[in-house]
């Protein structure tokens, strides 16, 4: 028998969970389908996690509109879901007299766009606010909107929300094919069945076109993957207090240096066109790139307190921009195509995908409703995502209180971050249960402090094997042929002999 | 176990340096010795070094890392010393308080004389030595696989690569050759080894593993496990020599890259590190900037052989107990001063009683609450009266001074506490 559901979203990174958890406000099964072993490990998995104000999309873009709407939305999100988000504003900010023209065509642009809350400040201005920045800095835009937030946890929160609310979840199954009843879809196939279904939303990211495609829409849609490389500092070493940008240039938004809400402070990301959607490694030109991008903006970072290093993919469409007038075609795609029913297609939904991933399920929600869905709210939807203690950040006092109330939070297993095996065991039983070590390291912040997991892999690897009651053998890193280790030592097992 | 409110001497961290540290801070006088491990053993990273070479210098014997531990920890227990496992220090002040956290014991607040920091040193990772490529499974640093392998008793891998000539790395080139998995080759940028000669000959040359010299890895490659490395030639300058470029399949990359001292807890504490060892900056009793905070073993700098770090252990445990002595006698002669009736507050707080041989001793405060009448003002020890005087009324606003003589000084030998009390004549 095959199982059938009203909505099926392909797809859980941040889009495809935030889609799935305003789905879950309204009468219907939805189900979401994941190729990889966990949520967001796609492009969400991997950017500079910046809520934006608004002000760089082109003004009368889809993108424009989703962002500013977007950004606005992320306070009561933040509230319902409890995830780590600060509004602290964001400045672009120009460097020599030269760059000065550029503030003033970005405030125009968010003017245009309708972001709230913007000003340019003199260099001296600045230079009070960042003691780190370059002295020549002659002035900056500031959008109080702009903030920073832990992607990956709002990606799990929105999904936990969802799956709170009944939303049902299936990891390590990829999309393969549609089920048409002539010009409607009725179901897909994947690699673990088919799965029948009225509606099947696109939130595929770097793989929207080839799933669109197989639908038989937009055959010249394109996904450009655009490389991003980053560094990550050490926190107790290095503190950007705020969210630098650089003036923007034709490649993007350009090699920004940013606090993050663990104290970290990020560089990057430099824009690579590349063909290869798994091409997530790290190059020696592109950390040259990122490393002198960013000491334009801060000349005194010191390299010795670099942590970590990563690459992530933006999924670059070329959908043209429908505005009558506006030119452009990088814009999202989010719409009910004429030609094929039963479907919700999204494309292109690169940065600030995050900043707008709200609005962008809210506009699905709308969609449907347009196409006449009869959507009916549920009476005990469940807006609440309980918050999850954080040891690192509590004071001694509430320490204590929650070592008594559940003495494994007294036992700390990731010795940089400060992570505890009840913070770890809270994951591996929560509602979307985090399986693998990637899984955990997300949605705790544990392993990615300054010695990158080296005290804690193995100790997570026994509590992973413990709880789920399999084999440390079997323990991965993120999935499918990542396992940790592959055999047990000679006298090991001439012990399990005897 | 209970855990006491004020110790000695705590030692944070029971490797070598830690052990060594604690039992000389017990024979040298300190009563309330406390050693704190985050691991659920004794013994530190020397359980995991199951070869031998240590003890040449302290023992002139050769022994394996875990039992020249034990020789340690038996001397330790025998001594009375207390043992905290599984608890993770939180934070440290420069007043030496710790915040533990314990699934065992709960977060608690220990007050100590003296602390000696024996944390130890952490490994260097990838991005410390730039290396580019993907992040798959199959990057560890050397020490993370000797826990496996030696600790937990699994393989990390079936074919190896060493980047670094580490001793650690080194050492895990032949553990691994031992349980029967092959190591490639070991990798080596500078022109010449970074670990000792001795374990290039024993680890490396007598199970004929190559060592690359001015060699490094230029790419990681495999996405979900290491399926290969890319190495490089390097010239003087660790430029990438072009056309020097070869593909090692292998399935897992050991880093042996180098060994920072680890001292996050420190910083907490307000301890000041040298920007080239990445330790402390100590005195030659290993003590560090802040009075009473010492620091020993491979938490101030990296050491090559065990041994160097017991001796320097003993000398900060011993240093840390002379301190925690004097610092007590010194603290000992404190009596605090309390306020009782009508007295909101005293200044000083509390007093050096043999302070009174010096001189005259002003207590100032301020009543809680006018007395428009004569009133008494009195300093008091437990059982007997220290000194009274009258004024005829008392008031919020205007401050009151009595003063201490040095001939009340054999009165207040005999209290514990001094406390003031104001009253009005007509109640006495």
């Amino acid at each position: 028998m095959q199982e059938k559901y009203d909505f099926i979203v392909i797809g859980a990174g941040v889009i495809g969970c935030m889609i799935a958890r305003w789905l879950s406000r309204y009468e219907g099964r939805v189900l979401v389908i994941e190729k990889q072993a966990d949520l967001g490990m796609g492009t969400t998995a991997a950017n500079t996690a910046i809520v934006h104000a608004g002000y760089d999309p082109v003004p009368g873009s889809l993108k424009a509109r989703m962002n500013v709407k977007g950004n606005a939305m992320w306070d009561q999100l933040k509230a319902e879901l409890n995830f780590a988000f600060a509004r602290s504003g964001d400045y672009v900010v120009a460097i020599g007299e030269e760059e000065l023209p550029a503030l003033d065509t970005l405030m125009v642009q968010g003017k245009k766009n309708g972001v709230p809350g913007m000003s340019i400040i003199s260099g001296e201005e600045v230079r009070a606010r960042e003691k780190n920045i370059n002295p020549k800095v002659s002035g900056a835009l500031w959008a109080s909107t702009g903030g920073i937030c832990d992607c990956f946890q709002v990606n799990v929160a929105a999904g936990e929300s969802a799956a709170i609310n009944g939303v049902e979840f299936k990891f390590n199954t990829a999309f393969e094919d549609f089920i048409m009843e002539g010009d409607r879809i009725i179901g897909i196939k994947t690699n673990q069945g088919d799965f029948l279904s009225r509606w099947v939303v696109n939130a595929a990211g770097l793989y929207s076109d080839v799933v669109m495609h197989k639908a038989g829409v937009r055959p010249e849609f394109k996904i450009q993957p655009r490389k991003g490389e980053y560094f990550v500092f050490d926190r107790a070493d290095i503190q950007i207090d705020n969210i630098l940008f650089p003036v923007p240039s034709d490649a993007g938004k350009g090699i920004m240096v940013t606090n993050t809400v663990h104290g970290n402070t990020i560089i990057g990301p430099n824009a690579q066109l590349i063909d290869d959607k798994e091409d997530t490694s790290t190059t020696i030109p592109g950390m040259e790139e990122i490393w002198e991008g960013a000491q334009k903006l801060i000349p005194s970072l010191d390299r010795r307190h670099v942590i970590a290093t990563f690459a992530g993919l933006r999924a670059m469409g070329n959908g043209p921009c429908k505005t009558p007038g506006v030119n452009y075609n990088k814009d999202y795609i989010i719409e009910i195509p004429e030609n094929v029913r039963g479907f919700v297609n999204l494309g292109g939904i690169e940065s600030p995908g995050l900043a707008s991933s709200p609005a962008i399920a809210e506009e699905v929600i709308d969609l449907l409703k347009d196409a006449g869905e009869d959507l009916r709210e549920k009476k005990d939807w469940e807006p609440i995502r309980p918050a999850r203690p954080r040891y690192r950040d509590m004071s001694h006092k509430d320490r204590q209180l929650l070592v008594e109330m559940d003495p494994h939070f007294g036992r700390v297993i990731c010795r940089c971050e400060n992570v505890t095996e009840g913070e770890i065991l809270a994951e591996i039983h929560a509602p979307i249960p985090a399986l693998t070590y990637d899984a955990i390291k997300r949605r705790t912040w544990l392993g990615t402090g300054r010695c990158q997991g080296g005290f804690d892999m193995p100790r997570v690897v026994a509590i992973l094997s413990r709880e789920l009651g399999i084999s440390p053998m079997e323990i991965t890193k993120r999935g499918h042929n990542s396992e940790y280790l592959v055999r047990e030592t000679k006298e090991s097992e001439a012990a399990d002999d005897n | 176990m209970i855990i006491k409110k004020k110790y000695d001497v705590v030692v944070i961290g029971s490797g070598p340096g830690g052990l060594a540290a604690a039992i000389d801070a017990k024979k040298g006088g300190a009563d309330d010795v406390l050693v704190i491990e985050r691991d659920v053993e004794l013994g530190g990273i020397l359980l995991q070094c199951i070869h031998n070479g240590f003890g040449l210098q302290t023992f002139k014997e050769d022994l394996p890392g875990p039992e020249y531990a034990q020789r340690y920890i038996n001397e330790a227990k025998s001594l009375g010393i207390s043992f905290l496992l599984d608890t993770m220090v939180m934070d440290v002040t420069s007043q030496r308080k710790l915040f533990l956290s314990s699934r065992d014991f709960g977060y608690v607040e220990v007050d100590a004389h003296a602390i000696v920091l024996a944390m130890g040193c952490r490994e260097r990772t990838r991005a410390q030595v730039r290396l580019p490529g993907y992040r798959p499974n199959g990057v560890f640093t050397a020490g993370t696989a000797q826990r496996w392998v030696n600790v937990e008793g699994y393989m990390p891998g079936n074919n190896f690569v060493i980047l670094g000539s580490g001793d650690i790395g080194m050492i895990m080139a032949r553990r691994l050759t031992f349980e029967g998995a092959h190591v490639e080759r070991v990798l080596e940028i500078q022109s010449y080894l970074s670990g000792l000669s001795r374990n290039y000959v024993q680890c490396l040359d007598d199970w004929g593993i190559p060592l690359q010299l001015q060699h490094t890895v230029k790419k990681i490659i495999g996405k979900d496990r290491v399926e290969a490395i890319e190495a490089v030639a390097v010239d003087n300058k660790w430029n990438f020599i072009p056309g020097s470029e070869e593909i090692i399949p292998c399935d897992t990359l050991l880093l042996s890259v180098g060994l920072i001292p680890e001292n996050e807890l420190s910083k907490k504490a307000g301890v000041l590190l040298d920007p080239v060892t990445g330790g402390p900056f100590v005195d030659e009793h290993f003590q560090t900037n802040i009075p009473g905070i010492f620091a020993a073993g491979n938490v101030v700098h990296v050491y090559d052989l065990v041994d160097w770090v017991s001796m320097a252990g003993s000398e900060a445990g011993r240093s840390a107990a002379e301190f925690a002595l004097a610092e007590k006698a010194r603290t000992a002669r404190y009596i605090p001063l309390v306020p009782g009736k009508n007295v909101r507050y005293i200044v000083p707080h509390k007093l050096d009683k043999q302070a009174l041989e010096q001189g005259d001793i002003h207590l100032q405060m301020r009543v809680t609450r006018p007395i428009e009448e004569d009133v008494w003002l009195e300093v008091h020890g437990e059982n007997n009266r220290i000194v009274r005087r009258s004024e005829r009324y008392v008031r919020p606003g205007e401050m009151v001074t009595i003063v201490l003589k040095p001939n009340m000084h054999a009165e207040v030998e005999k209290a514990g506490s001094l406390t003031v009390d104001i009253y009005p004549k007509s109640e006495a």
